[in-house]
Order: C-alpha cells, then sequence, then structure tokens
C-alpha cells in the first residue's frame, strides 16, 4: 500500500508541460482518497505532503536523513528534498532544539525527531526555558512554530531509555502544545495540523502502535488537533486514554461486552490543552469513569483528568474517578513490562471496583 | 584576602593576545595583532571618538542604573562596567544586515544597534519579559537569562541564513552574519559546546564572541577552565583568537575580520576577549566576599576608557572634547532616570496574551476567572 502513497506524493511533480508546449495540460493523477497504512507510513505521508506544500517546513534529527530515522518514519525524504530540507544533525538533543528555535526565529517551521522517549531530556531545558516561553518573552511579536516528534511508551521490549511515556513533564509546561495519536489516520492529519500550528507543539508517537495498518483518510481529518474523540459508544463505565492505551481500552472494551458491561472509550489525543467536552458528557451519561496511561501515575495527566472531571462532574459520579497507570517507579527491566504496563485485565479490574459503588 | 586571583598565566594577556593599544594608552601593536591592523584602516578620527563616546555614555548609564535599583526603582542590576571596549568595539564590526545575540550583560551592543536603554530597564524592573523588538531595533535580539542558551539560537539563526542565501554570495553590503555573546561562565554549559558543534558542522556564518570578564559570579575562570578559552576553538576546527578585551580596537579590528570572513563563506570564528567585571555580578552580590583587592586593582590599572583617552589626548583631541562627552553621559543618565520613574506596570492580561499564538481553552478559562474575580470585589476591575 505505500505504492499508493508515493504516487500521492508526486502528484505535482508529474505534470510535464515542457516536453509538449503545445498541448492541454495533462491532468495530474488523482491522489488516492484513502489508503491502509501502518503509523510510521502515515506519518512519512503527512510529513511529505506539509513539506511539499510548504517550503518552510523542515525536518532535524539524529539518523533521520539517508537510513529515515530509526523507525523509518522520514524514509524517502532526504533523497526527496535533499540536505537542507531533511538535517541528519550532530547527535546532540538541546542543539537539535536550540537551532531550530534559531530557525523558526528566522521563519522556518522546523519538525525535530528526538530518537527515543528517553532522549529528550538533555533536549528538555530548550524545550522548557525556551522554546516553550519565546513568544511571550516577545510578547507576541514572534511565532514559535516548531513540532517536536518524541517515539514513546513500552510494548516494544526495548533497554532502559526506551520505552518510558514522559508526556507529564510536557503537559505541565505552559506554552506547549501536546498531543499524540493512537491510529494511522490521526497520526497524518495530527501532524500536518501540528506542522500548521504557529505554537510549539510536542508530538508523541506511541511506537508500539507505528506497525499495525490503519485506513487512512486523505479527504479530511474529521476533527482537530486538540479535540477529544468518543471512538467506542457504551453506557455503563468511561475509559480515557491516549495513545497506546486506546487499543488496549478497546480490547478491554470487547471482553467486557462478552461479560454484559458497556465501556465507552474516549481517545484523549491532546494533552494540553485537553478537551474535556466529550469526557464530560460521557461522565454525564455513564457515571463512571478510569482514566488510564503507561505513565507513572503521581502527579500525572490521569491524575489531572480525575481531578478535573471530580470538580466537573460531581453530581453525575456514581463512583470516584479511578485511575489505572505504570507503577511509581523507573520502567522496569522489558522482561517485566507486562507487569508495569496497564494491560486490558487491568483496565478491567478498574471497571469492577468502579461499578462495585 | 581571599585565596581566589583570577591573574593567572593563563588568563592575563600575553604575546598571543592581539593588542594594539597598550594599557598606558599608547598605540602599540603587538605581533599577533599585525594580520589584524588592515581593519583599522576602516576608520577615522569620527569613530574613533564614538567608541569613546559610546563607553563613557554606557559607564555614566551603568551607574544610573545601579542607584535606580538601589532606590527600589529596579529588582536587579547587571553591570558591564570594566567591559566597555570589548562591547563597542565588537558591535561597530557588525552591519545593520547582521544578527545580534546577547547574553544580558551587553547594553552598550544594544544601545549601539538602536535599543532604547530604558527597555532594557524595563526587564530589570520586571515589568516585560522582552523589551524590545528585534527586528526594529538593529537585529539586537532578547536578552537570554540561561546562560548560554542563546548560543543554540544564534546558531539554528545563521542556519537559517544560509537556507536562506542570504549570506555568502560575495556581496558585503549584504551578505548577513550572527554574533553570540557569551562567557567565560557559560562557556562551560553543554549548550555552548553543542552550539559549536553545529556551526562547525554546518559551518554558519557567525561569530562566537566570548568575554572572559574573569569571574561567573564568584567562581573564577581558573575553575571552568585549565587552558586559555580560545584555544578550545581549534577542538571544534574553527578558529580562535585571543584579544585584549580592555582594548577597543582589538576587539573592533577582530571582530571585524570575523564577520567579514563568516559573511563571506569562510564559516564561524571564535574570539575570547579579555576583560574584566569591574562590578559585581548582579546588585544581589558582594564581591569583596570572594576576590581578592589586589585582582580588582590589576584590572582597573588596564581600564578600557582610560586607555583610549589616553591615546585620543595624544591624538590631539581636546579638554573640550571630553568634558562634552561627559556633559553628554550626564544628560543621558538624567534623561534615562528620568523616563525609568515613569515605567509602568502592564495591565494584568499580560499573564495571558502571549502565551500562545492560537485560541487555548484553558488560558482562555482562567484569563475570564480572574477577571471574575477581581470584579467580585467592591471597586473591583471589571
Amino acid at each position: 500500500m505505500s505504492a499508493n502513497i508515493e504516487t500521492h506524493s508526486v502528484d505535482t511533480d508529474s505534470v510535464d508541460t515542457h516536453s509538449a508546449p503545445q498541448s492541454a495540460p495533462v491532468p495530474a493523477p488523482s491522489p488516492p482518497t484513502s489508503a491502509s497504512l501502518p503509523m510510521t507510513k502515515a506519518l512519512n505521508a503527512g510529513l511529505r505532503q506539509a513539506m511539499t506544500d510548504d517550503p518552510s517546513v523542515l525536518l532535524m534529527g539524529e539518523d533521520i536523513g539517508p537510513l529515515g530515522g530509526v523507525f523509518r518514519v522520514t524514509e524517502g525524504l532526504h533523497a526527496e528534498f535533499g540536505d537542507k530540507r531533511v538535517l541528519d544533525t550532530p547527535l546532540a538533543e538541546s542543539a537539535i532544539v536550540g537551532t531550530a528555535i534559531g530557525l523558526a526565529m528566522r521563519g522556518y517551521r522546523p519538525v525535530c525527531e528526538i530518537q527515543f522517549d528517553g532522549f529528550v531530556f538533555p533536549g528538555f531545558d530548550q524545550i522548557t526555558t525556551q522554546l516553550a516561553r519565546m513568544r511571550t518573552r516577545h510578547e507576541g511579536g514572534i511565532a514559535m512554530p516548531v513540532v517536536i516528534r518524541i517515539p514513546y511508551g513500552g510494548h516494544i521490549g526495548s533497554i532502559e531509555h526506551h520505552q518510558e511515556s514522559p508526556e507529564a513533564y510536557f503537559a505541565h509546561t505552559p506554552g506547549l502544545r501536546v498531543v499524540s495519536p493512537s491510529n494511522s489516520h490521526d497520526a497524518y492529519w495530527m501532524l500536518r495540523e501540528a506542522i500548521a500550528s504557529d505554537d510549539p507543539v510536542i508530538f508523541f508517537e506511541p511506537k508500539s502502535r507505528y506497525w499495525p495498518k490503519g485506513e487512512v483518510l486523505f479527504g479530511e481529518s474529521g476533527t482537530g488537533l486538540h479535540a477529544s474523540k468518543v471512538v467506542r459508544i457504551g453506557t455503563d463505565v468511561t475509559v480515557v486514554g491516549h495513545g497506546a492505551m486506546v487499543s488496549v481500552l478497546l480490547q478491554a472494551a470487547e471482553i467486557a461486552a462478552e461479560e454484559g458491561i458497556s465501556m465507552e472509550v474516549v481517545d484523549l489525543r491532546s494533552l494540553s490543552p485537553v478537551d474535556y467536552g466529550p469526557i464530560l458528557a460521557s461522565a454525564g451519561k455513564t457515571g463512571r469513569v478510569i482514566v488510564a496511561q503507561e505513565a507513572s501515575g503521581f502527579v500525572s495527566l490521569g491524575s489531572e483528568i480525575a481531578a478535573t472531571v471530580a470538580e466537573r462532574a460531581y453530581y453525575s459520579l456514581e463512583a470516584p474517578v479511578l485511575r489505572v497507570s505504570g507503577f511509581d517507579t523507573p520502567f522496569p527491566p522489558a522482561a517485566v513490562e507486562t507487569h508495569f504496563l496497564p494491560s486490558p485485565d487491568r483496565i478491567l479490574e478498574a471497571v469492577d471496583r468502579a461499578l462495585a459503588y | 584576602m581571599t585565596p581566589n586571583s583570577a591573574v593567572t598565566p593563563d588568563t592575563a594577556v600575553t604575546a598571543n593576545t592581539v593588542q594594539f593599544l597598550a594599557a598606558d594608552g599608547s598605540f602599540a601593536p603587538n605581533d599577533a595583532a599585525a594580520q589584524f591592523a588592515p581593519y583599522l584602516e576602516r576608520l577615522g578620527e569620527d569613530d574613533y571618538r564614538r567608541f569613546y563616546r559610546d563607553m563613557v555614555v554606557v559607564r555614566r548609564f551603568d551607574t544610573e542604573a545601579a542607584n535606580l535599583q538601589r532606590q527600589g526603582q529596579l529588582a536587579l542590576w547587571v553591570p558591564s562596567h570594566g567591559q566597555e571596549a570589548a562591547q563597542v568595539g565588537s558591535a561597530y564590526a557588525t552591519r545593520p544586515q547582521d544578527h545580534i545575540f546577547p547574553s544580558y550583560r551587553e547594553h552598550v551592543v544594544g544601545m549601539i544597534r538602536g535599543v532604547d536603554m530604558v527597555d532594557i530597564l524595563r526587564v530589570l524592573r520586571g515589568v516585560t519579559q522582552g523589551g524590545w523588538t528585534p527586528a526594529e531595533h538593529g537585529n539586537f535580539h532578547l536578552y537570554s537569562f540561561v546562560l548560554a542558551s542563546q548560543t543554540l539560537h544564534s546558531t539554528g539563526y545563521a542556519m537559517g541564513m544560509q537556507f536562506d542565501g542570504t549570506t555568502a554570495t560575495g556581496n558585503p553590503e549584504t551578505d548577513e552574519a550572527v554574533i553570540v555573546y557569551y562567557g567565560d561562565g557559560a562557556s562551560s554549559q553543554g549548550d555552548a559546546n553543542e552550539a559549536l558543534v553545529f556551526a562547525a558542522s554546518y559551518q554558519t556564518p557567525q561569530v562566537f564572541f566570548l568575554q572572559n570578564n574573569h569571574w561567573a559570579i564568584s567562581v573564577p575562570v581558573s575553575r571552568q577552565s585549565r587552558s586559555p578559552l580560545y584555544l578550545r576553538a581549534g577542538g571544534y576546527g574553527m578558529p580562535g583568537t585571543q584579544i585584549d578585551g580592555n582594548d577597543v580596537l582589538a576587539s573592533y579590528a577582530v571582530t571585524a575580520k570575523s564577520m567579514d570572513d563568516a559573511r563571506a563563506g569562510r564559516g564561524p570564528s571564535l574570539i575570547e576577549a579579555l576583560t574584566y567585571r569591574v562590578g559585581a555580578h548582579t546588585t544581589a552580590d558582594d564581591p569583596t566576599k570572594y576576590r581578592d583587592a589586589d585582582d580588582l586593582a590589576y584590572w582597573v590599572a588596564r581600564d578600557p576608557i582610560v586607555r583610549l583617552r589616553t591615546n585620543l589626548e595624544g591624538r590631539g583631541a581636546s579638554q573640550e572634547f571630553f568634558d562634552g562627552i561627559d556633559e553628554e553621559a550626564a544628560d543621558f543618565a538624567a534623561d534615562v532616570r528620568r523616563r525609568a520613574l515613569d515605567i509602568r506596570s502592564p495591565d494584568r492580561s499580560v499573564i495571558f496574551d502571549n502565551v500562545y499564538a492560537e485560541p487555548h481553552p484553558l488560558i482562555d478559562e482562567q484569563r475570564a476567572w480572574l477577571d471574575r474575580y477581581e470584579a467580585s470585589f467592591e471597586g473591583g476591575e471589571a
């Protein structure tokens, strides 16, 4: 299916008017309206389209050139757009972010790739003290259209620093926008919307969802960058999650349905700001809310959402808002990660507790 | 007496240090200065006098700002006393199209590039975190209080010049370059290292202007580096030059060459300007607690303003000229003082105004809440 995407990408170049100037222009082949793609290919297509549409978009990161990134998300883009649009940088995350800030001041729209979740921290200072505040510091005089892509999360059996979920650090930082798609369609569109944003966007890519294919509709996104979305309708209990957790919640909902329990699943999509509309509407309907995440629970997205739902849906709730999280430990050795990461069964255990009230 | 002295064989002026004006004010270029001498031919008598005028004015301004801080008008002041020659010489070596990324002590560079000094005071008074619009003030970018953070921004900006094709075209009237200021303390930061790596890798049109003022608050430069800082440039594969930073001519000539090279596509370079922070790090600091009086006296005897004045006297500048500059400096300071006292606090809406470029529900909600809260008090603001 990747061939479809390649056809899609060259649509404007394929019109050769030079060889036959007298004849009517040959119409460009219509881009496909949809394709079934793994998330890596959907992201690749999103980057290619953004770079084609806007020459100020450029990519920066480690090994993103001829290699195409360690997850191949940028595969082929270096060959297509060249050295000045796809920058294989020296190995220094603070510099990747810091020079991206300078490039954004100059009018570029850099998209930085951080190789793995656990490697973002050398760039953390530039992200939090500089990128997030540049617009405020300049009293609105400049925009900071920088996207930082971070593959994150567990389930891939890898070594330390390669399986983490650091999103709360960024969601806690004013001036940043933080999002995470859970599927290929959202990955394509949310990345394009993030690149189009004049604010810095931290773009968390759930790496355990990189490879399953999903239908991408190229005609329209269907939702905005910061909209949360009900992805399964139910009546008994609301479960909220983002990124790879969404597929875990959907699996849990399948199992629960066999037991006669109807779970409504909300895909958070945006971690900052959080779109509470669908969450509160669902809470009003079910009276029971569970927030699930791979990240450690203490001072997390789940804590924040649980507190807000408790404040705003107080009279609708039949049970306290429950959280299902990774434990408050460093991410463990991969051999025991299945005990650390919330599984469908861990979700269902919380569902049982919520329903017992 | 404290054990800390910043004067060591490694950090004082040596034969390798570019110097045109000796400490006694005589024009006595050393061997290291020879290759930079042609750049002084760009200067006329008016330029020398302008250098002197700016150095005197900013020192007077500095005193006024410190006074304003003592009187409660500023939260903090960051004196530049002692570093005027390094800053004035390098600033005049830039062209209008160049971009300047300061640290936070380069007041006179801002003045030369067109920043209203009261705007700098507004930052230190705590009514703004920016103060001016770089694009409208000589491309003098905002102060950066996280040490060395600006080195990376400047390198990224210089990469953008390359991608835009606005540098290295062969036209010195339009070719652009970047100069970034940082210090001996900041040179220890990872960001300074990463900026130098990226600059060398992409061959950015950029000059790293390191003011070695010998003290990072209370820690001497000998703690930051065992070897002279300009030698680090070689490790990155770029030229490094040490100058007598209290010699305005050395600062001008070496920066002029380095910026010319940068604009012409010959890549980045590093200048280490040996100078001295005569004053405190900030008004919150007491240098007598950590540094030796002899150390200070050594550098005060090498004062950049006295040195240029002696030189100008030898070139025939009259007492009237110097008196006129003193009067101008006093007027400048009085004007700054008058306008500083008129600085008004911003409306509370600045808390929310520019956090995001695009609508953000949490910000909008909290802004509305604060408005309602304030309005809930009798006579509260709507």
